[in-house]
């Protein structure tokens, strides 16, 4: 039976509570209590920083040759944080309103309104760390709004969001690395968990099997290690990459989740993807992965298509009143700042009635020239200039447009070799988040003791649906003030437990398994490499798992993947050793797990018969075409239970909404 | 744009691990689309040499849009090659044309020894910024982050020197291989800001002191630095980290 442990009372006084309630460790015991962290993350380096100053002994590991490199560091536009400095009419509770909202009623009330509640301690300490987030001329934060809100919360750096807050992370790890609390391994990776049940003082087993450590491969020289921890913390990201194309990293995988997965953690709502509306086309087979451009460029951005089905014109050359702004259109009050599933659907809508625009018909125009003119108005006005000419008009609002977006032009500009600032950017919805993950209860724990997953790793704070500027927050929010105070209420009760032997057979075995499969792999010496498997599974998972969802789409996808992983594990070729650095065998590993999660995301989507959120259902949608929501049936967080090769139980955990009430979203 | 294909000649330093000798290996492809980026022209080649049974070119790369700073190929003489301000990732075939050779070498550094191939240990970086590239700050109550007003430009250019992406270049193009460009820009990103201040002095001497210590060389002022960095970090910096060190070396009375 699951238990969300969310404590009771009042909802914006429960983490209040939680925190003058829940069990403390005592400086001398945390020096000996050991805390493995997989991942360096906004979640991971920010939860190893922050548990390194408390005193307990960390060790750290990434995939990366440095902490530094975590995708969160790609991350663009901004950070929410309920601070309201703009005087809006903005709140905690607004915060905590618009995430349920924007997740579309399928997360947990206790645990967003806890993310609402630190996101402003969040900017403070990020202040304090020395993150140059922007300023305005007298000094003070700027703020900008964000897709999915109608406040200005959200504080940036640029178009470098993400990767000032990973610095910032990044550095408070590298000093406590410096003052020997966090060991950090770098180019390893985690290949599975080790669980161990406590012994009585007779010597026998007691209790459910606790996550007591990690068998890791060093990537430099393929051998394998063991690492004792009193508990486990996965902070290893989203499996966006099942889907071969999205906007993560090369490297970024479901791996170290899906071990833990089938070693009893649950898995929940593996459906809910995101799909973000502003990413730059797919220009052709080579392609090998999809570059985001930021959310914010929507803010002054419009977003339109020709009226004409199959119009092949120059987007200059087509007059404003033959251009349909779509999203203006069809949601006059929230437009072009609609949330990421709803502009990415209604984009999808256009390109299949036949008005996408490109050499590939799969995109749609994102275009400035608007905005340009509206600035340039504004900068002259500021300027005292009467009368200006278009010319001089354009040349101010270039300016300002440049300094608020110039990287993100550019970065466009590089791919596709066209000028933004001359030319409307083309865009098309591409998979970039995943809001499921790992199930976890109001501590951050898994189904596992002792094993707790943060950040985009877990599934808890989204729904079905992420705001914009809402991962960064969330990965920091479970990293510097929400783990703190969780972890403490297991140690404290493990303060006796003493560093278990390296040769427990736990250990021996998990690692033998480890090896043994890596063996298997290495001898199957087929004919087709782990990239084509991973295309081929990521085009299932795009066309039949993807914006939109139907049964029997779904029903075929699963004999598909099934049918591909049996190719996988008899045809597939990795060439080198396995004692040495082997990039082609971290890929096998990391692609089996995928194939293995895509039937998984296949059976939730299959199970969850309404449209929410990121999760299309084509049979549930309203007269309008818009997601058609069945609270009735689907209130609930489907945590599944691995029990062996395709098979899974479900195990629902209800949703009770005592103060944000279901409506149908609307954002017309 | 138009699109076109090309045929290429590459000459790629292979290294089968840190003891053993490296050398340059010539290969042809074809069909390169003007459309595909760099690492993916690698990725094409890649897979043709698994079919073929051969061992793949090794070489670092992540988030593939020019932010994490894992890409490090030094391409025909310079890191990140020809366009400015970008880094491998970011580097489309458009650059080049039908019939081109390329030459592909890892960062050349003796704080860089090289693991495989392409791929080189930058783990010098991270001991530099242990050093003291942070401000001492624990998680917990920090002030309200309006309540220290911050000088737009002050901020800009703290924004500006901490967009580094620690991807080495610098020291690749240095004749010396000197890390100045990389420890300045973090050395400036902090000492420009009010909350790098109680530690400014011990910040930058520890820094430098943990450099030299890696072996970097010393900077003769080239600029080839500031040339090839990604994120165009200014050498401005180097001027001011050297006024920092001669600030700090003066007054620090430890």
């Amino acid at each position: 039976m699951l238990n969300s442990k969310i404590p009771a009372g009042q909802l914006d006084l429960k983490w209040t509570d939680y925190k003058g309630h829940c069990k403390l460790v005592n400086p001398a015991n945390k020096r000996k209590l050991e805390v493995i962290i997989v991942g360096t993350g906004l979640a991971g380096a920010s939860a190893a920083a922050s548990l390194g100053e408390l005193g307990y002994k960390v060790k750290a590991f990434c995939f990366q040759d440095s902490p530094r490199r975590a995708h969160s560091i790609a991350a663009q536009g901004g950070i929410n944080a309920a601070k309201n400095y703009q005087n809006d009419g903005d709140s905690v509770f607004r915060l905590f309103y618009d995430t349920i909202k924007g997740g579309d009623y399928r997360a947990r009330e206790a645990n967003v309104h806890r993310l609402a509640e630190v996101s402003a301690n969040i900017i403070d300490q990020c202040v304090a760390q020395g993150v140059p987030l922007a300023r305005e001329y007298g000094g003070l934060l700027s703020n900008r709004s964000f897709g999915g809100t109608q406040v200005q919360r959200t504080f940036y750096a640029a178009g470098q969001t993400g990767q000032q807050l990973l610095i910032g992370a990044y550095q408070a790890l590298e000093r406590q690395v410096a003052l020997g609390n966090v060991t950090m391994y770098t180019r390893h990776e985690m290949l599975d968990v080790v669980l161990i049940k406590d012994k009585d003082k007779a010597g026998n087993e007691v209790g459910e099997a606790k996550c007591r450590g990690i068998v890791v491969r060093n990537l430099i020289t393929g051998e394998l290690e063991r690492h004792f921890g009193h508990a486990v913390l996965l902070c290893s990201g989203g499996y966006g990459n099942v889907f071969y194309l999205s906007t993560n990293a090369m490297g970024s995988n479901v791996t170290a989740a899906w071990k833990a997965h089938r070693k009893g953690a649950y898995f929940g709502n593996p459906c809910y993807t995101q799909i973000h509306p502003t990413c730059i086309p797919v220009s052709g087979d080579h392609q090998s992965k999809l570059t985001l451009m930021s959310e914010s460029l929507r803010n002054d951005g419009r977003i339109w298509v020709p009226k004409k089905q199959g119009d092949n014109r120059k987007p200059n050359e087509i007059p404003e009143e033959e251009r349909d702004y779509y999203l203006e259109r069809r949601y006059p009050a929230f437009g072009n700042l609609v949330p990421r599933d709803v502009a990415s659907r209604a984009a999808k809508e256009r390109c299949d009635a036949g008005y996408g625009v490109g050499s590939s018909k799969q995109a749609v125009y994102l275009d400035y020239a608007n905005a340009i003119e509206r600035y340039g108005k504004i900068e002259c006005g500021k300027l005292g200039i009467s009368n200006p000419s278009a010319e001089v008009i354009r040349k101010h609002g270039l300016d300002v447009v440049k300094e608020k977006y110039g990287n993100l032009f550019d970065m466009y500009e590089k791919i596709t070799g066209e000028n933004p600032y001359e030319v409307p950017m083309r865009i098309y919805p591409a998979v970039h988040y995943t809001m499921g993950g790992l199930w976890v209860d109001y501590e951050l724990m898994t189904t596992v003791p002792g094993l707790y997953a943060l950040g985009e790793a877990n599934f808890s704070d989204h729904g079905a649906n992420r705001l914009g500027a809402s991962a960064l927050m969330q990965g920091l929010a479970d990293g510097y003030f929400v783990i703190p105070y969780t972890i403490g209420n297991y140690l404290a009760d493990e303060i006796s437990t003493k560093a278990i032997s390296l040769d427990h057979p736990e250990f021996v075995k998990t690692e033998k398994d480890v090896r043994d499969r890596i063996e298997k792999l290495m001898n199957i010496k087929g004919s087709q490499s782990v990239e084509s498997f991973h295309k081929r599974l990521g085009k299932i998972m795009w066309d039949k798992c993807g914006m939109a969802r139907n049964e029997k789409g779904l029903q075929e996808a699963i004999v598909e993947i099934q049918q591909l992983k049996k190719e996988f594990w008899s045809d597939v070729r990795i060439p080198g050793g396995i004692s040495e650095m082997n990039p082609e065998l971290d890929k096998a590993n990391r692609v089996a797990d995928f194939i293995e999660l895509g039937e998984l995301m296949c059976k939730d989507a299959l199970n969850r018969k309404e449209s929410c959120g990121g999760h299309f259902r084509e049979e549930s949608q309203t007269d309008e075409g818009e997601a058609a929501r069945n609270d009735a049936q689907f209130s609930y967080v489907s945590a599944w239970e691995f029990k062996g090769e395709s098979d899974w139980q479900l195990h629902p955990e209800a949703l009770n909404f005592e103060v944000a009430k279901p409506t149908q979203r609307s954002y017309k | 744009m138009e699109h076109y294909n090309m045929n290429l000649t590459l000459k790629v330093w292979r290294q089968k691990s840190s003891k053993e000798q490296g050398r340059f290996e010539t290969y042809q492809v074809s069909d390169i689309s003007s459309e595909m980026s760099f690492l993916e022209m690698i990725d094409v080649l890649n897979e043709r040499l698994i079919k073929e049974g051969k061992d793949p070119i090794a070489f670092d790369h992540d988030c593939r849009e020019g932010i994490c700073g894992a890409c490090s190929m030094y391409i025909n003489g310079r890191p990140h090659g020809p366009w400015q301000a970008n880094t491998t990732c970011q580097l489309h075939m458009r650059a080049y044309k039908d019939g081109d050779t390329i030459v592909v070498e890892p960062w050349r550094a003796n704080s860089f020894p090289v693991i495989k191939d392409l791929v080189v240990d930058r783990t010098a970086f991270d001991r530099i910024v242990q050093a003291g590239g942070y401000i001492s700050v624990n998680t917990g109550n920090a002030v309200d982050a309006n309540a220290m007003l911050i000088e737009k430009d002050k901020a800009d250019a703290a924004f500006a020197a901490a967009a580094c992406i620690g991807c080495g270049a610098c020291v690749a193009a240095c004749k010396n291989s000197s890390a100045m460009l990389f420890l300045s820009a973090k050395v400036s990103h902090l000492a420009l800001l009010p909350q790098g201040e109680p530690e400014r002095k011990s910040r930058v001497l520890n820094m430098v002191q943990q450099m030299d210590k890696e072996g970097f060389g010393s900077c003769t002022f080239t600029e080839a630095c500031e040339a090839v960095c990604p994120k165009e970090i200014s050498v401005t910096n180097i001027s001011r980290l050297n006024k920092e060190y001669i600030i700090a070396g003066l007054t620090e009375e430890k």
